[in-house]
């Protein structure tokens, strides 16, 4: 991109730092390109692709692109789609509160009482969730089985005469393995909130006689409330569409929407159905996304 | 720094919700390896004697060590192509300034939010659209997808933390652009690489959903363990399996989170 010399004349140094600035975006654009183009065919296309889909109806093994709305019409007003995607959307809340009020206490040990080595705490919190995420669902139906850790164990100490019906196939379990899953999510944004307080800040509220306990609800927590936010929504949204964990330890009381996303690629075989549910459940996580933002927004005006 | 500070103080009840903390993380994974020793064929105490039998059963079932060999095969393409294209990626991130960076950094981070049924699902779509057969390929491309934030997440960090003026000496000294790259700065993020390799090669090898809907006929060692899981009678030696893999995975993990230290912080930091 040479420069014309009569464009060059009047504003020159504007011209120039423009012509730079957009021969660096351009080079680095070029250096993105293969990632992007990639991403592109692999997820943007496919998406669009998803969402038209899920506008089609399936004829036998065939479709029809007849674009209407009959897929959402059904997701909206029959029963069982409505449960599923409530049921998904609860359970996931449940597991994603239980795990950031469990995981705040050790973020918060973590930030402020460990002072050495604190690079290799963090790899031993976080390494378990790089791994199989498959096995480590699967060691949870070793542990809550009919015949498994805990109920083998129980009774094997006498405590119970037969096993405990309740601890697999039921919400309760894919709760639990919820949060044991995905705590590295919840755990890592709420601890680099906790890192970056500035500990003069907390010495200054100490000084000046405020007791600890009101040291935490005043500096600590409002200072640490956008890592548990990003927390809340950095685990909230993936489990919601999670279909490992109701499929390995949930039954059918506990089936989640992923289940029937997964059923209609599957058995069912109506593949518009399960776009238009997958969109559905993308709609329904930003839905309840905005909600919590808004929540969130006038909890803190509220508490100003 | 003043002494009576409290947090300089050992905190009794935060170190014992710590320990329970850590042993809640760790001792539900410990069943497995626990039980793959056990002689018995169901999952229970007491474990009555301890055997290696179960891991010997493995190595002579040749579904096992196909399903390993495609594994592989898949991870290693992963590991090297999203290192390398988050290589070019990272450093246009870090030293360019590019306009909406913001959003084009959030659409490659967001395969690590977005359920990856969604990802899995929609590929689906697209790959039968085009007739193109499932396969290993087509796992393979899934994987790209999910590894891609990784290995960025990791780079950016190495490409942010040293000075661009080494590079620009160089060009100055006369090397070209090639040689400036392969010369400095490889050298320099060397650490980076090596990491994103180890993490996008661990994530790939140990992925389920993806491959689940994309996968042929070929099976990875997650689409082999998931077949299993239907035969109760298969479990010992699914446990078997499964230690060896978490043993692996988590040696793996270790070394790379090591060499790349900052990377997966720095990715939470920016949100």
């Amino acid at each position: 991109m040479e420069e014309s010399p009569s464009a060059a004349r009047m504003p020159l140094r504007n011209r120039l730092q423009g012509v730079l600035i957009r021969h660096e975006s351009l080079r680095g654009f070029l250096l993105l390109a293969p990632a992007l183009v990639i991403l592109g065919i692999t997820v943007a296309v496919p998406f669009l692709l998803m969402s038209a889909m899920s506008l089609w109806t399936q004829i036998g093994f065939d479709y029809a692109d007849d674009w209407s709305l009959r897929n959402y019409t059904a997701i909206l007003t029959e029963p069982l789609y409505t449960t599923l995607l409530l049921r998904s959307l609860t359970m996931a809340m449940v597991a994603t509160f239980v795990t950031v009020v469990l995981v705040y206490p050790m973020a918060y040990f973590l930030a402020f009482h460990v002072h050495s080595n604190k690079l290799i705490w963090l790899i031993i919190i976080t390494l378990p969730f790089w791994t199989s995420y498959l096995l480590r669902v699967f060691a949870w139906r070793v542990i809550l089985g009919y015949e498994g850790v805990i109920n083998s164990g129980l009774m094997e100490l006498g405590l119970i005469g037969e096993p405990l019906q309740f601890l697999l196939y039921s919400r309760v379990a894919v709760i639990i393995t919820l949060a044991h899953a995905w705590a590295a999510f919840a755990f890592l944004p709420i601890y680099v909130s906790l890192e970056k307080i500035d500990k003069s800040m907390l010495e200054a509220s100490a000084d000046l006689g405020e007791p600890p306990v009101m040291r935490f609800f005043r500096v600590i927590l409002p200072l640490s409330m956008p890592g548990v936010i990003a927390g809340t929504f950095l685990m909230f949204i993936p489990t919601v569409g999670d279909y490992v964990t109701p499929t390995l330890v949930g039954g059918p009381d506990a089936a989640m929407i992923g289940n029937l996303i997964q059923l209609q690629f599957g058995t069912i075989n109506n593949w518009p159905m399960g776009a238009a549910l997958a969109i559905t459940m993308i709609l329904s996580i930003t839905l309840v996304g905005l909600f919590f933002m808004a929540l969130m927004h006038g909890l803190r005006r509220w508490a100003r | 720094m003043t002494e009576r500070f409290e947090f300089h103080k050992p905190n009794r009840a935060l170190q014992l919700y710590a320990g329970l903390f850590m042993a809640m993380l760790y001792v539900p994974i410990l069943f497995i390896p626990l039980f793959s020793f056990s002689d018995g064929l169901y999952i229970r105490f007491p474990i009555e004697s301890f055997t290696l039998r179960w891991y010997a059963e493995l190595f002579e079932r040749t579904a096992v060590l196909r399903a390993l060999e495609n594994s592989v095969r898949v991870a290693v393409s992963v590991a090297i192509v999203s290192t390398v294209l988050g290589v070019f990626a990272a450093k246009a991130l870090a030293r360019y300034r590019i306009p909406g960076r913001g959003p084009i950094l959030g659409f490659i981070l967001l395969p690590l939010v977005v359920p990856p049924i969604i990802f899995g699902v929609a590929l689906l779509l697209l790959v039968s659209a085009l007739k193109i057969p499932l396969s290993l390929y087509t796992i393979a491309a899934g994987h790209i997808i999910i590894c891609l934030p990784f290995a960025i997440a990791t780079l950016l960090p190495r490409f942010e933390g040293y000075d661009a003026a080494m590079e620009e000496a160089a060009a100055d000294l006369g090397e070209n652009g090639w040689w400036v790259f392969w010369r400095v700065t490889v050298p320099i993020i060397l650490p980076g690489i090596v990491a994103s390799l180890l993490l996008t090669f661990t994530v790939s090898f140990d992925e389920f959903v993806m491959a689940f809907f994309l996968g042929g006929t070929d099976l990875t060692l997650p689409l082999y363990i998931w077949g299993q899981l239907r035969i109760p009678r298969a479990f010992p030696v699914v446990l078997a399996l499964g230690t060896l893999i978490l043993l692996f995975s988590f040696a793996l993990v270790f070394i790379g989170l090591r060499i790349g230290r900052r990377g997966a912080i720095k990715l939470v930091d920016r949100g």
